[in-house]
């Protein structure tokens, strides 16, 4: 006889391992799911997580697919630590990338060593303020953010559009809807002769150590941690919330804000209508995978960023077709939440002691 | 010894035979990166049509669909290329820089680029349609149908070849109906059935009785049929997703140009060109008129459609005027390519803005 019994208290060993057994449950039904659809799945998953990265190039590729992920995702888990919902982190990145792309338009044909560093200023101030939008509602009129900051992305997308179409389009372009390419020296620079992978490595590395040192070390950090268990308690502690709200909302902003400059001044080197491909949204699978632990986050966001490049390898070797990906994303999700469950009732069998 | 030495310069004789016959006989292989899913019944789902001509003709093809326009462009390119591809359909216009960018570090590969204008490096061709000639007979058939006079119209982007889609579709119209006016609305998408039905039904509610798009799902001549009033399907043929309303479509047949393209690479007579085709090269086809159209009309259509293809008929045919007046095309003139890929304005009888 099995018997479900709850736990006392939520499991540690537990809460670390869930993430572990989510992507081998994944992987499981992703090898079914590639055998039912004729495919052969040890191969199949061979070309989904192996053959990307095998060489030095896929690698390069892999780093330059997580940065943004790790980025909104390190992020993100100020919110979600402190019971804030942001889900716009998608808009704040357009945001970003808008403001930033302003100003290295504004630098169009000059050269000089000061550019960079306003251009990646400027979008981590647009993203700030784009994430104190549903923050401030939030605070001040009770808004619900999670509402807020969503429906911000598609305000972001349109104003985005607006510009690449309109003011901001190339003119020499043919009114096609894309901005002129920056100048040199508004963009990241690249790493290593003939990869793609760029400086912008180093904010998401940066932005890594520093939430770790502020979650585990500063009385901030003490404080996002009692507002997530209990706003009660966090309010009977006399703490001011409402100035939290706004700050984890900013730095949330500005993680995002940054991916966007890192995309924009890095691979793309213009505005376009298509910045990312929904880094803000799956950003949110990266946070939760890596359990809002920094260190968590980076091993989540290459895990993640895989599924992106092995749906392109499949799909060119295998002919498997490629929105097997977000398959694969949701897959990973879905277990990592049924998981979950385990955090708080175990599995007794009978006659096994207590 | 002499045994020997007769054996191996034999083996050896057919071991080069083998390596120059394999040179000779080099698979080509092509690859298409594609912007949406194949099943989309318009853009991709043509492009994939023609990729299919090509495996028919005895050639192996790769391709990569929902491929999106952000620096995950560039990746694929460069994996294709690599895997030993040897020619590159990119069909979307925001593959342009990356197609270009990975067109320098592969030399020996080729690449063809739909709806662009950078070649910037020897092995970058470009090729489009020129879809205007089927809109010039959608506009003759709306001009001969509509009752209300006002044709509706759901556009895409601001960009020249959407203008001109839109002008040559209300000068066929005008030819046959003076009175006629295009109303535009302008969805800022390619793909998306919720906001082009939502332009539909707007165009609906101001009284048009016909509605063209240049927006690629099949949700407009959907909500065609459920109104009641007429349309017009893109890319592919659309007519069994609406057969009330679907008067015919403007199909993009890829098929003849991407064979071509590949045989070119085959037989090492590639060169780099910028190609864009009409009705005449069956780039452009129109789909079977539907019974709806009456015969007067159909004749009307037929004969125009052979006249397009001839090079007898230009779709931009002067004298044609500015919507405040001014003449773009004089008398007995027609536009030249450079006037239609940089065509910004409208044409009289055009309502609205050109939204900037």
């Amino acid at each position: 006889m099995i018997k479900i019994v709850k736990r006392d208290q939520p499991s540690r060993t537990i809460f670390f391992l869930t993430p572990v057994l989510a992507i081998i449950l994944t992987l499981f039904a992703g090898g079914l799911i590639f055998y039912i659809l004729g495919f052969k799945p040890f191969e199949a998953l061979k070309f989904f997580f192996i053959v990307p990265i095998a060489d030095m190039y896929g690698f390069s590729e892999l780093l330059l697919k997580a940065t943004p992920l790790c980025l909104i995702a390190i992020g993100l888990s100020f919110c979600f630590k402190s019971n804030n919902w942001n889900i716009g982190a998608e808009g704040q990145l357009t945001f970003g990338a808008i403001v930033s792309g302003g100003v290295a338009l504004l630098f169009y044909n000059q050269e000089g060593f000061y550019i960079l560093p306003i251009v990646i200023l400027a979008g981590a101030i647009g993203g700030m303020l784009y994430a104190s939008i549903p923050a401030i509602l939030k605070t001040y009129f009770n808004t619900n953010e999670i509402l807020v900051s969503l429906m911000l992305v598609y305000v972001s997308k349109l104003i985005l559009d607006y510009l690449v179409v309109g003011p901001w389009s190339n003119p020499e372009g043919f009114n096609f809807p894309e901005t002129r390419q920056f100048s040199e020296s508004a963009r990241l620079p690249i790493l290593f002769e003939g990869l793609r992978i760029h400086a912008g490595i180093f904010l998401a590395l940066a932005a890594v150590v520093v939430s770790w040192f502020i979650f585990y070390k500063t009385y901030l950090g003490f404080q996002m941690k009692v507002s997530g268990f209990s706003l009660k308690t966090a309010k009977y502690a006399g703490y001011k919330g409402k100035k939290m709200i706004i700050l984890v909302f900013l730095i949330s902003g500005a993680c995002a804000g940054l991916a966007g400059v890192g995309e924009i001044t890095g691979p793309i080197g213009q505005l376009h209508r298509e910045v990312s491909p929904d880094y803000g949204f799956t950003a949110i699978i990266v946070a939760f995978l890596g359990r809002l632990h920094p260190v968590g986050i980076i091993f989540a966001s290459l895990i993640v960023a895989i599924t992106y490049l092995g749906a392109e390898t499949a799909q060119i070797f295998m002919q498997i077709p490629k929105y097997t990906g977000q398959v694969f994303q949701g897959m990973i999700l879905f277990f990592l939440l049924a998981s979950d469950y385990l955090l708080f009732f175990k599995i007794k069998f009978k006659g096994s002691k207590k | 010894m002499h045994k020997i030495f007769i054996r191996s310069f034999v083996s050896s004789l057919v071991f080069l035979f083998t390596l120059t016959v394999a040179a000779v006989a080099k698979d080509v292989k092509a690859a298409f990166v594609y912007i949406g899913p194949t099943g989309d019944h318009g853009w991709t789902y043509q492009h994939d049509v023609g990729r299919k001509a090509v495996e028919a003709a005895g050639y192996k093809t790769t391709y990569v669909e929902g491929v999106p326009e952000s620096a995950d462009a560039e990746r694929v390119l460069r994996q294709l290329a690599n895997s030993g591809h040897d020619v590159i359909f990119t069909t979307s216009f925001g593959y342009m820089n990356p197609t270009n960018k990975v067109a320098k570090e592969f030399p020996n590969v080729k690449f063809e680029h739909a709806t662009g204008y950078k070649r910037e490096h020897p092995n970058v061709s470009t090729y489009a349609a020129r879809f205007y000639e089927g809109r010039a007979i959608l506009g003759t058939i709306a001009g001969s149908m509509t009752k209300s006079n006002v044709i509706g119209y759901v556009a895409s982007f601001p960009i020249p070849e959407v203008i001109r889609g839109i002008n040559s579709f209300t000068l066929a119209a005008q030819k046959v109906n003076p009175n006629i006016k295009t109303k535009i609305v302008w969805a800022f998408t390619w793909y998306d059935p919720g906001k082009e039905s939502e332009a539909a039904k707007a165009l609906i509610d101001q009284g048009a009785d016909i509605i063209a798009q240049h927006t690629d799902s099949t949700a407009i001549v959907q909500i065609a049929e459920k109104a009641g009033v007429y349309a017009f399907g893109q890319a592919s043929d659309m007519d069994k997703f609406a057969p009330k309303a679907v008067l015919t479509s403007v199909e993009n047949n890829w098929g003849p140009y991407y064979v071509e393209r590949v045989k070119a690479v085959a037989n090492g007579t590639w060169n780099q060109k910028d190609t864009w085709h009409g009705i005449g090269d069956g780039m452009v086809v129109i789909s079977d008129l539907d019974s709806a159209i009456p015969s007067d009309v159909r004749a009307k259509v037929n004969q125009l459609e052979k006249d397009l293809a001839s090079g007898k008929v230009h779709a931009f045919t002067g004298p044609i005027y500015d919507q405040k007046g001014n003449l773009m095309v004089a008398d007995g003139k027609t536009a030249d390519d450079g006037m239609l890929a940089g065509m910004m304005t409208y044409v009289k009888g055009v309502e609205g803005d050109i939204p900037n």
